[in-house]
């Protein structure tokens, strides 16, 4: 489809994909109970951190980044590839080929869609995070904010074009969820999720800040707690979005020869 | 408008027996066999024809119509679409084909149909003023106006696909291809469906290619025909032709005043059921005349109509034939 065809049905599809995520509003509070791991870590780093600080961190820094952690999850998510092994599966994404627009777009803006509903949720977590911390726990600087921003959009970005990537493996594979659970294991151990990827010993943090899974997460929590100065900010940053060029490209490329082996099966 | 020459679809299918010791077999080693969904099919199609895919199932017709909208690639062969070629699944070709499947929906679940409308007005970039009229005449001809505003999940069936059919003509495609279309539905929708399928057609001058296993629905909808079966095209022409050609024989159905004894019924042909009331014969093409005259001064016929043999009894005998043939072929041949 041309960009101006696309850009001019986009927010359409934006506008529907908003009214399905409300339709299933109930569905997402409950996803959302289900990413309460930060809350967790939260309490147990709290309890390591009572005597002494742990590298950098206080008891009221991990509160902030756990509960920064907490609110990015809700964001910087995405769950394409599910939805991809399951319209391959069921045959059911032959309906969404058949119309001049890549099913890409309809992934992604049914993402983008529960963004309201989900910053519902994050909104107060981070307020209440400026209540517990005070005013650290959030951007100083209106550039921070700005950095923040970007880091947030290229997280979402990374963590959907790599569910892309991996969905449309599915085409080339039987299915492809036990790719994304290997995923997952990486990105829980590698984001920053568990445990701010600072407090690593310095061998293991280079190898992370080459893996794509602390782009997702840490950083963006990193950028919202104010932890990098101007140029660190920048550097990160670009290797964010490098990884978010990587990943597109890769997505692009699997999706393109996955689909010349569609079968369509069912019906 | 479509022309196919020499299409060939195989796939690589991955096949074991069934049980554990099967299973850990196939972990190191893999058989696959090669199935011929369809192999070596020519056939044209004019602008504004409506075609009837026949075939019993698996013979290839899914796959055809699969391959005719882009969705699979040809192994082999040229397949041409209104100039365009299908695979390469360009923007002019999709907005000028829908295919619509009776198995698989597009409308949203749990919004209602009129978003889905909304949603293929901006997808096919259908100006505003084009959009209400073809809406318009959609939910008078289709009568869905109270329809489109619940949520899809409570729509009956035939609600549904009234809906479905709806949803794929907003663009008011060239080229409609309606797989099953009418399945499951009961026999006054599928009478509904084929009427508004025929309006469009005759409207839009739309090319229709049509497979189903109603045999009504290709009996009132198509006038020709193309027999797939197992990857091979058996039959391209008239449907009456078809049933010439298969079944010439014809059907006098009598409606009786009185019943009578079934040895009163032989002698005019051959008996295919005799209940109270009503006879039907089936007799050679030649003899139709004679029998009727013979059946007016021997027995008390109240009313009396000659048929073709039902189509379905027509498709199951040219499927036995092909399956008689083939299995022919494949015997070994005698030392």
């Amino acid at each position: 489809m041309s960009a101006r065809t696309t850009l001019r049905a986009l927010p359409t599809l934006l506008r529907v994909a908003f009214a399905e995520a409300v339709a299933y509003r109930a569905e997402m509070l409950i996803w959302v109970l289900s990413t309460t791991m930060p809350l967790v870590n939260m309490v147990l780093w709290i309890a390591v951190a009572r005597d002494a600080p742990v590298g950098r961190f206080t008891e009221a820094d991990f509160v902030g980044y756990f509960l920064a952690t907490f609110a990015v999850r809700q964001l910087a998510t995405s769950w394409a590839a599910w939805l991809i092994n399951w319209e391959v599966k069921q045959g059911t994404l032959a309906m969404r080929l058949m119309r001049p627009i890549s099913p890409l777009w309809a992934y992604g803006m049914e993402s983008v869609a529960n963004f309201p509903l989900r910053l519902v949720v994050a909104v107060p977590v981070i307020l209440l995070s400026v209540a517990l911390v005070g005013a650290k726990a959030v951007p100083q600087h209106a550039w921070q904010w700005g950095f923040f921003v970007l880091a947030l959009v290229g997280g979402w970005a990374i963590a959907f074009l790599a569910n892309v990537a991996i969905g449309a493996l599915c085409f080339f594979l039987e299915s492809s969820e036990r790719v994304l659970e290997v995923w997952l294991v990486l990105f829980f151990v590698c984001s920053g999720y568990m445990y701010p990827v600072e407090l690593l010993p310095p061998t293991l943090r280079t190898l992370i800040d080459w893996l794509p899974f602390r782009y997702q997460i840490g950083l963006p929590v990193e950028m919202l707690t104010g932890a990098f100065g101007w140029e660190e900010s920048v550097r990160l940053l670009l290797a964010q979005w490098a990884w978010v060029a990587g990943l597109g490209a890769v997505a692009a490329v699997v999706w393109t020869q996955g689909v010349k082996r569609f079968a369509a099966f069912g019906g | 408008m479509i022309s196919v020459r020499g299409l060939r679809k195989h796939y690589k299918v991955h096949k074991r027996p069934p049980g554990l010791k099967a299973a850990l077999r196939s972990l190191v080693h893999r058989s696959y066999t090669t199935v011929k969904a369809v192999d070596g099919i020519s056939f044209d199609i004019r602008p504004g024809e409506r075609v009837g895919f026949l075939g019993p199932n698996g013979a290839g017709k899914t796959t055809t119509l699969k391959v005719l909208s882009g969705l699979l690639h040809p192994s082999e062969g040229e397949v041409s679409v209104d100039g365009h070629v299908p695979q390469k699944r360009e923007e002019a070709f999709l907005k000028k084909i829908m295919l619509v499947m009776g198995q698989k929906q597009q409308l949203l679940w749990d919004l209602p149909p009129a978003e889905t409308f909304e949603l293929n007005r901006a997808i096919y970039d259908v100006p505003q003023a084009q959009y209400k009229k073809t809406m318009s005449d959609l939910i008078e001809l289709l009568e869905i106006g109270d329809l489109i505003g619940k949520p899809t999940r409570q729509l009956s069936l035939g609600e549904r696909m009234k809906c479905e059919l709806a949803a794929a003509l907003i663009h008011q495609p060239r080229v409609l291809f309606l797989d099953e279309p009418t399945i499951g539905l009961d026999v006054a929708m599928q009478a509904t469906m084929r009427t508004f399928i025929k309006e469009y057609n005759e409207k839009y001058g739309a090319t229709l290619i049509l497979t189903s296993h109603y045999m009504d629905d290709v009996a009132a909808l198509c006038p020709r025909v193309i027999v797939i079966d197992k990857g091979l095209l058996s039959y391209d022409g008239g449907l009456d032709a078809l049933v010439q050609r298969v079944r010439p024989e014809k059907r006098v159905v009598l409606r009786l005043s009185e019943e009578v004894d079934a040895s009163r019924l032989g002698p005019l042909g051959r008996v295919v059921t005799h209940e109270p009331g009503r006879a039907v014969l089936q007799v050679q093409q030649e003899a139709v005349n004679a029998t009727i005259t013979r059946a007016l001064s021997t027995l008390p016929v109240m009313d009396l109509t000659v048929e073709n043999a039902p189509l379905e009894e027509v498709m199951s005998e040219l499927f036995a034939e092909s399956k008689a043939r083939r299995a022919e072929a494949s015997e070994p041949v005698p030392a």
